[in-house]
């Protein structure tokens, strides 16, 4: 635990916190007491083959195919894949189109178009009693569901019940912070979905063997501590624990080290110390599908910023084009900047013909040039150590940004724990010479990635003349 | 599809902090007015003409290399400006003008543009300048005015107004003719260290004595710092520990030999409330780690108070301060922070 002042105080007014971090303004007013509304059915959809992390899921159907909303449209490509269901009922045109992604490279996708007017219903499904469910097969359903963490990392959510060998779960934590400024969409999952998400939460304690969970929820949230503690009643093993409103709270590691004390050592999975921390809104989805054996179709995304008419929280289907989106909700779309995500962590789109993906949550429309030409204007490092203040990993992104600047890649990852770095911009938000840490940062381990590739192959290929000079040898001297 | 891009595309964070470099150096620079006016108030016209030199040189010096060095001119940071201020203000009242301009010239050319200019320099480049000056007019840079002298907003100090390469003319005869003995121009820390006179509290603490342009006045400077410090644009950590690590070896060095001043007339008198506040908190000079302030402010404070005692200069927080910054990065080495999850 990193013990300072800071958590000291904190603790001294019994309030739950890390230490470090920023207030960035939180602009959530707009759309926090919005309740979820579905928008109608986009003429087509594009499902990525690759929406999460791991393999890419396999095409179960074919070009003409028709498929109905909830059917299997995908199989897992591996153990760290999930399948794709189809969010609408419609014909399939293709199983390999091209769509732009927000991150840059083209990726395949099933496109299907929309039978017109057909249901919301979702009839692809069974009743299943989850009571009699073993762990092990309450694992093959959520990885059956097609569950990924919606959280924004799009982890697949089966993985993470299955702990690594020799690490047990004793503790899972709830992140309902939702630290992002701009999107409510956890807060109104917690206040709309409370039910399915304490059933989620009873199940994956079930499936992993806790003892106990732990709702972390941001105070500025407290209709929804309050709401989730009157649900919790027959529920001993969980709890819900405000704690304080600061960004990246929600970061898990962060939400361990606020409510557990606890820290994950460097390079290390919260498994480690027997944690697994779920997000809200993949808990809810769980605790609806699950008893039903459905996949995932759809999800909750809040749409917001300045440059949004309809501002809310929309129940949009999985594959929904982000063109689509901003017609429905009215967005002022020229020459905006518009972020899958939120504003601090997420990834502005070069195309609205990206589509809404399961790790979506939010689209966040800013103005044009919100910032001034002269916030813009980079300033060298005058060692303010603002970003030290700033880092909640207690990094030192100024020493790290000096080092980038000068191509030292190997010392940052060396001496100064670049891979602890989750690129969280806090950083970069503080900054007052505007230098792009974050940006840095990433082009830093990118390059180091690459490095380690090559380095690796090296050593193969060594290893490789090694072994057939060896051989060679033995050859001659076998001939000897 | 539009015709136009339709999108802008940036990268994370999307936010930003609504405070750069410029802004925080206009924000010191507004917390060091009270004090300027004050130097004005006490000694008068040639105290304005020394500092708007040291401005104007100091501004002049940045913006000629940057053109010298085909790059555009970095004026707009401010921290030239605000470095031509801080030399000013530790300026003698009386300094030549010509003088004054080779000390910014030289702490702008030598402590900060020959290290490649903001961000890089390292040493604080005010105090390079005036310890340029210390070395090569120690005399002039040691001769104090009396303050509050009834005619400052008539005339100019004879010394102030000395041609360029003259050394400067002796202010006695004018003193003598104003029927003040040049005594009374002593500054505080002289009186102590060379006469064993000591100085009043209260004087030092609202600043009518004689001194530097800026250091006189504790109480302007403090507020100056508060007004900083609750805006996070100063380091508080690096005053108070300063104060308290002199305060410490003061103390020491008062029970080894009881004549000498106590840890009070050490913070109130010269140059080190400006010091430790405006001069060692130069952002660039301290360090970022949180162990290092510590550290970095406990060897400043001790090394003005041991200067100040055992050296031959009655004042010694400027050269504290110079050491503090060569000392930098050997401090950042041994602080660096633990990070969350590191072994231990």
């Amino acid at each position: 635990m990193i013990l300072n002042a800071e958590k000291l105080f904190a603790k001294l007014r019994k309030r739950r916190t890390f230490s470090h971090g920023i207030h960035p303004v939180a602009h959530k007013e707009a759309t926090a007491g919005l309740a979820i509304r579905r928008i109608p059915f986009p003429p087509r959809v594009d499902l990525p083959l690759s929406q999460h992390i791991g393999a890419a899921s396999k095409p179960l159907i074919k070009p003409g195919q028709e498929v109905v909303r909830g059917e299997p449209i995908a199989e897992p490509g591996g153990f760290l894949s999930v399948p794709i269901h189809s969010p609408v009922t419609g014909v399939v045109k293709s199983v390999d189109t091209l769509i732009p992604t927000a991150a840059g490279p083209k990726t395949p996708a099933i496109t299907i178009e929309t039978y017109g007017g057909s249901t919301q219903e979702v009839l692809y499904s069974a009743q299943q009693d989850i009571e009699n469910l073993s762990p092990k097969e309450l694992v093959e359903a959520v990885q059956h569901s097609g569950m990924v963490g919606l959280g924004g990392a799009a982890f697949p959510s089966h993985v993470k019940l299955l702990p690594p060998e020799g690490s047990v779960i004793e503790t899972v934590l709830v992140n309902g912070c939702e630290c992002e400024p701009y999107l409510t969409c956890d807060h109104r999952v917690m206040l709309e979905q409370t039910d399915a998400m304490i059933r989620g939460i009873e199940m994956v304690v079930r499936a992993v063997g806790a003892k106990r969970a732990i709702i972390g929820v941001e105070d500025n949230k407290f209709d929804a501590v309050k709401h989730i503690e009157t649900a919790l009643a027959g529920h001993p093993n969980i709890t819900v624990q405000a704690v304080v409103t600061k960004y990246p709270q929600g970061a898990e590691k962060l939400l361990i080290d606020s409510l557990l004390d606890r820290e994950v050592p460097e390079g290390e999975i919260p498994a480690k110390i027997g944690v697994a921390v779920y997000n809200v809104g993949t808990l809810a989805q769980l605790g609806s599908l699950i008893p039903q054996n459905r996949g995932l179709i759809e999800r909750v995304v809040t749409v917001s910023g300045p440059g949004v008419k309809k501002p809310g929280n929309y129940m949009v289907p999985i594959g929904t084009p982000l063109r689509f989106l901003m017609e429905q909700v009215g967005a002022d779309i020229d020459s905006s900047e518009v972020i899958l995500g939120g504003p601090m962590m997420g990834m502005s789109v070069a195309s609205l013909d990206v589509a809404i993906t399961k790790g979506v949550s939010g689209v966040v429309v800013m103005e044009p040039q919100l910032e001034s030409d002269k916030l813009k204007t980079v300033y060298p490092c005058i060692k303010c150590g603002d970003c030290l203040d700033a880092c909640a990993l207690h990094l030192n992104p100024s020493m790290l940004g000096q080092l980038a600047s000068s191509r030292e890649y190997e010392a940052m990852e060396e001496e100064y724990h670049l891979n602890s770095c989750f690129e969280c911009g806090s950083c970069s938000y503080v900054c007052p010479s505007n230098i792009p840490l974050t940006q840095y940062f990433r082009i830093a381990k990118s390059i180091n990635r690459e490095r380690h590739a090559a380095e690796a192959a090296e050593a193969a290929a060594e290893l490789e003349s090694q072994q057939t000079d060896q051989s060679t040898e033995k050859s001659t001297s076998e001939a000897a | 599809m539009s015709k136009k891009n339709p999108v802008e595309i940036r990268t994370s964070p999307h936010l930003k902090k609504n405070l750069s470099v410029d802004q925080i150096m206009l924000q010191v620079v507004y917390a060091l007015i009270p004090v300027a006016l004050f130097s004005v108030y006490q000694f008068g016209l040639s105290a304005a003409v020394v500092i708007l030199t040291t401005i104007l040189f100091a501004m002049g010096t940045e913006h000629l290399f940057c053109k010298l060095g085909n790059k555009p001119s970095t004026l707009g940071d401010n921290s030239a400006l605000l470095t031509g201020l801080l030399l000013g203000l530790t300026l003698p009242p009386g300094f030549p003008l010509w003088m004054a301009a080779v000390a910014a010239i030289s702490g702008m050319g030598i402590g900060k543009i020959f290290f490649g200019g903001l961000g890089y320099n390292i040493l604080n480049p005010a105090l390079v300048g005036r310890a340029f000056v210390q070395a090569a007019f120690p005399v002039a840079i040691t001769s104090w005015t009396p303050n509050l002298l009834q005619d400052r907003f008539l005339e100019f100090i004879p010394s102030t107004l000395t041609p360029p390469m003259l050394l400067p003319i002796s202010t006695t005869e004018w003193l003598t003719g104003k029927n003040v003995d040049s005594f009374t121009g002593a500054t505080p820390l002289g009186l102590q260290k060379f006469e064993n006179t000591p100085t009043e509290l209260f004087d030092l603490f609202s600043g009518t004595t004689a001194g530097s342009l800026g250091e006189t006045s504790f109480i302007l400077i403090l507020l100056g710092g508060l007004y900083l410090a609750a805006r996070n644009f100063l380091d508080w950590r690096i005053p108070v520990g300063i104060f308290a690590s002199a305060s410490v070896v003061a103390l020491i060095t008062q029970w080894s030999d009881p004549s000498l001043a106590g840890p009070m007339f050490h913070i109130l008198s010269g140059g080190m409330a400006l010091g430790a506040i405006f001069m060692a908190t130069d952002m660039v000079g301290s360090p970022v780690t949180p162990a290092g302030v510590w550290l970095y402010a406990f060897l400043i404070g001790a090394l003005t108070v041991v200067i100040r005692v055992y050296g031959g200069l009655s004042e010694g927080v400027m050269y504290a301060i110079l050491l503090g910054n060569i000392f930098l990065p050997l401090i950042e080495l041994v602080t660096q922070p633990r990070s969350y999850g590191e072994a231990r």
